[in-house]
């Protein structure tokens, strides 16, 4: 078995080991350079067996501490598109919706036949035009307007016919634009987002990763992803699984007296400018004639002790109700379409955190958002969810 | 620690500077000091106080008492025996593992050589210095052929109890527990595996069941203390094989001193044993790690097709994680002067069962058919009303492979994995006994013949993936619930 090296044709000498190490590095430092000088990273993330060997995935790569979930978390976007279902081509008869958010939109504690999109594209909502809606998960466990603008910058490129943007307070704080190592792995492109959309963002934020190097020499771990996240294909087309649904611990309903949010100790006054509502502009021009629906989405709102003081341990109720008033007039204001459904849900609807909801609540969110679309498009209003 | 990239980059530069660098006469101290060392820093954290520190030198005094054992006896005169290399030796030892216990007084990032903070250092002198006494005094009694004899069955017997101990789930949970009762820990949180994750000691017995059954039989060559503490448990074969003989790897050793360190043909091919290792066993096994069949993903799989490729992912996945461990030790071994035996060749495309058996795991397929097989058809054909030779072949293939299949784990589906490699060895041994001339006849027509092969192998692997269900699920239950699943029933 082992001939070809224990018995070559001329026996080994230093001369020849010289020159094997001598044409290793050279050819090394060759495939580094083409790597880098043709930015290949992103080349190769959209390469994909995924929608030609395996089935698309139904939503971003994303995992939750456990190897069963048969995916991983990635920061390659390119890569992380290539695996979706959304990376194949447009039927003829398809309304191409993107639900963008945080993790109750990508459907945390959820099988991926459950989530939002999936139960939306399940009711086939037909349109006037004879077009049936399909929608795309387009949202990532992370609560950051900016990773969600990142995300929808990308999914822009596989023509989408309307953008449903999901949001919470959360995702405004700005404390919370940076924080996540998809945003800080990807500083190139959250800088070209700051520049074309003027956004408030620091470019030069300390936590935003430096890149070492565009060569195959600095990126083995998104390499190591790519590989990683294509052999994972084997076991999400044999199982349908990529994230695995377990008993988690109820959100709670009963807290501390206490009024803090973020950085805000106590009540007080805040503007629009406390919050990050310049990437929802952003969004706005991002999209351009593509019609954009933002959802204030569904929350529990705890009737616990003091649940007078706060709705959720996410929210004191002080800031949250200023934060939809800043809405409102701001959507009144600069003509957004603007749905606000925080109250939508019975408390029973939720799961571990104040915005993960259960599978029956996300179908009926569902064909709250269905009807939505329909009436947007029929009647250029949203309907009476969002009166 | 485990076998990683990091230990094993150590490794190949320790490799280099011993082949290039050290002078000749210290070679065979400095495979006994990195051996020693080694076994330690192999060696997993265990959450039971010490017992990192513990078994690692556990293994080392079983050793050197499986050595005294193996002492050539002539007489029953007390004396002592031992000579003053093995007793410098000994010495040795006994500094290494002090001065190991030693580093618990580094700052805890510089512990690298131990598992966890070692024990005292007083307190590890106090145990191997009785220790040590008593090996001189053992060493010391005469003893003649006919008791040791005794004597070596009797520690064979007892590394087999402790094998079985070990490699039995129920019986390593209760020594578990038993041992944290022993050190005042909560003995319902006892885990084999976390508590009694013994380093290499499958590979271990196997080597010293090896040397006291060669003693027995008077095949044992004089080995010294260090050697035999060398073979046991050098460090590129301590986990995962290959298992050597003895009286080869001692030709290695005996070599060494006149062994060229700068010959560049042992560089090379160690070198690139080990690349073909590395990437065997961590780009391959480790990308098909992600879709291999496990008892969890068995039940999860929707469709035939899918645990078909599962099952693909597992066989192939074991055999480069496997022998790409193999390939590094090689490798290693061949950069510090020692030419460890092949353990696979091809296995996947031989076109029998038998000769699947003669290309995979090769070192211990060869122990067994030493240790197992030959004894055990000669003891049978001994037999005054001998049963006929079918029947002495069965009984023998069927001994081997279940013993092959218990020496990963005593349960039924090792049992029954062992009975499946059996069945396949004899059927094949018939057929080939009784097509033998028709088989001559038809080797003269090349076309045919290829096909033929083709099919054997087509057949021979498909008969070994099927087997690794047996190999892979925990119980009988859900193997046949994947076997049904194969043949698309049962979704």
């Amino acid at each position: 078995m082992w001939n070809w090296l224990i018995n070559p044709e001329q026996p080994y000498t230093w001369g020849f080991i010289a020159r094997v190490v001598i044409k290793a590095t050279l050819l090394f430092l060759l495939f580094n350079v083409l790597f880098a000088s043709f930015q290949a990273m992103d080349f190769i993330g959209r390469f994909s067996l995924y929608n030609r060997i395996f089935a698309g995935r139904e939503r971003l790569p994303y995992n939750h501490d456990d190897a069963q979930d048969y995916t991983l978390t990635m920061d390659n976007i390119p890569a992380m598109f290539a695996t979706h279902e959304i990376n194949r081509s447009k039927a003829d008869d398809e309304y191409r919706v993107l639900l963008v958010g945080d993790s109750a939109t990508w459907g945390f504690l959820l099988p991926a036949y459950q989530t939002l999109a999936q139960q939306l594209t399940d009711k086939n909502y037909l349109l006037a035009d004879g077009r049936r809606v399909v929608a795309y998960t387009i949202a990532h466990p992370v609560m950051s307007l900016t990773k969600d603008l990142l995300l929808l910058d990308e999914a822009m490129n596989y023509q989408p016919d309307m953008v449903i943007w999901l949001v919470t307070l959360q995702s405004f704080s700005q404390n919370r634009q940076v924080g996540a190592p998809i945003i800080q792995n990807n500083p190139a492109r959250v800088r070209q987002l700051i520049t074309d959309y003027h956004l408030l963002l620091n470019p030069y934020d300390d936590r935003f990763k430096p890149i070492i190097s565009h060569a195959i020499f600095g990126n083995q771990r998104l390499l190591a992803d790519w590989l990683r996240i294509q052999s994972y294909g084997f076991m999400w087309q044999a199982t349908g699984i990529d994230h695995l649904v377990l008993n988690s611990e109820l959100r709670r309903n009963d807290f501390e007296e206490d009024f803090s949010w973020e950085n805000l100790k106590s009540p007080q006054s805040i503007t629009a400018d406390d919050l990050a509502f310049d990437l929802i502009r952003a969004g706005h021009d991002m999209v351009g004639d593509i019609p954009l629906i933002l959802v204030n989405e569904p929350m529990f709102i705890a009737d616990g002790q003091n649940s007078d003081i706060r709705y959720n341990h996410f929210y004191p109720r002080w800031v949250y109700d200023e934060y939809r008033m800043i809405f409102t007039e701001l959507a009144t204001a600069n003509d957004w379409h603007y749905c606000d459904l925080w109250d939508a849900m019975p408390r029973d609807s939720f799961t571990d955190s104040p915005v993960h909801m259960t599978a029956d609540a996300t179908g009926n969110l569902s064909q709250m958002l269905g009807e939505m679309v329909t009436d947007y498009l029929e009647f250029g209003y949203l309907g009476k969810e969002c009166d | 620690m485990t076998f990683n990239l990091t230990l094993i980059a150590i490794f190949t530069a320790g490799g280099f500077i011993y082949s290039l660098i050290l002078p000749k006469s210290w070679r065979k101290w400095t495979l006994f000091i990195a051996s020693i060392l080694a076994v330690y820093a192999l060696q997993p954290p265990l959450l039971i106080r010490n017992m990192d520190f513990i078994l690692p030198t556990v293994t080392i005094f079983v050793t050197v008492f499986v050595w005294i054992a193996t002492l050539p006896r002539q007489d029953n005169q007390l004396r002592i025996t031992i000579q003053w290399r093995d007793l410098f030796t000994i010495a040795v030892l006994m500094l290494l593992i002090t001065g190991l216990a030693m580093t618990r007084f580094l700052p805890s990032e510089w512990q690298l050589l131990t598992a966890s903070r070692p024990p005292a250092p007083l307190d590890v002198f106090l145990a191997l210095f009785p220790l040590a006494l008593l090996i001189i005094l053992v060493g010391g009694i005469q003893i003649n052929q006919p008791r040791q004899k005794v004597l070596l069955s009797l520690m064979i017997l007892v590394i087999i109890g402790v094998f079985i101990i070990l490699k039995t789930d129920r019986l390593a949970l209760a020594f578990s527990g038993w041992l944290r009762e022993q050190t005042g820990r909560d003995a319902t949180l006892a885990n084999p595996l976390t508590d009694l994750n013994w380093l290499g000691f499958s590979y271990v017995a196997f080597r010293l069941i090896h040397v006291l059954r060669d003693r027995q039989t008077g095949k044992l060559p004089d080995v010294s203390l260090r050697d035999m503490l060398t073979y046991i448990i050098f460090f590129p074969s301590l986990t995962a094989g290959p298992i050597d003989r003895i009286e080869r790897f001692q030709e290695d050793l005996v070599a060494l001193p006149e062994m060229n360190g700068r010959d560049p043909s042992r560089i090379v091919i160690g070198s690139t044993r080990i690349v073909i290792g590395i990437f065997k066993k961590f780009v391959v096994a480790d990308t098909l790690a992600l879709f291999a069949l496990t008892a969890t993903n068995a039940g999860q799989v929707t469709y035939a097709g899918g645990m078909w490729v599962l099952l693909y992912g597992y066989a192939f996945r074991l055999f480069f994680d496997f022998s790409g461990y193999s390939d590094i030790a090689i490798g290693i071994g061949m950069l510090f002067g020692v030419q460890l035996p092949e353990n696979f060749n091809r296995p996947y495309l031989k076109n029998s069962i038998t000769s699947f058996w003669q290309s995979w795991h090769i070192t211990l397929s060869n122990w067994v058919r030493f240790y197992i097989f030959s004894p055990l058809t000669r003891t049978m054909l001994r037999w005054k009303r001998k049963p006929s030779s079918d029947v002495i072949v069965g009984i023998g293939l069927v001994a081997t492979m279940v013993i092959i299949g218990l020496w990963h784990g005593i349960s039924f589906t090792f049992f029954i994995w062992g009975l499946w490699h059996a069945t396949g060895l004899f059927i094949h041994k018939m057929w080939s006994d009784r097509t033998r001339k028709w088989y001559n006849q038809f080797k003269k027509k090349q076309g045919q013949l290829r096909l033929w092969n083709w099919a054997g192998i087509f057949i021979t692997f498909h008969f070994v993936v099927v087997g690794w269900v047996w190999f892979v699920m925990p119980d009988v239950g859900s193997a046949l619930s994947v076997l049904s699943k194969l043949a698309g029933v049962g979704f």
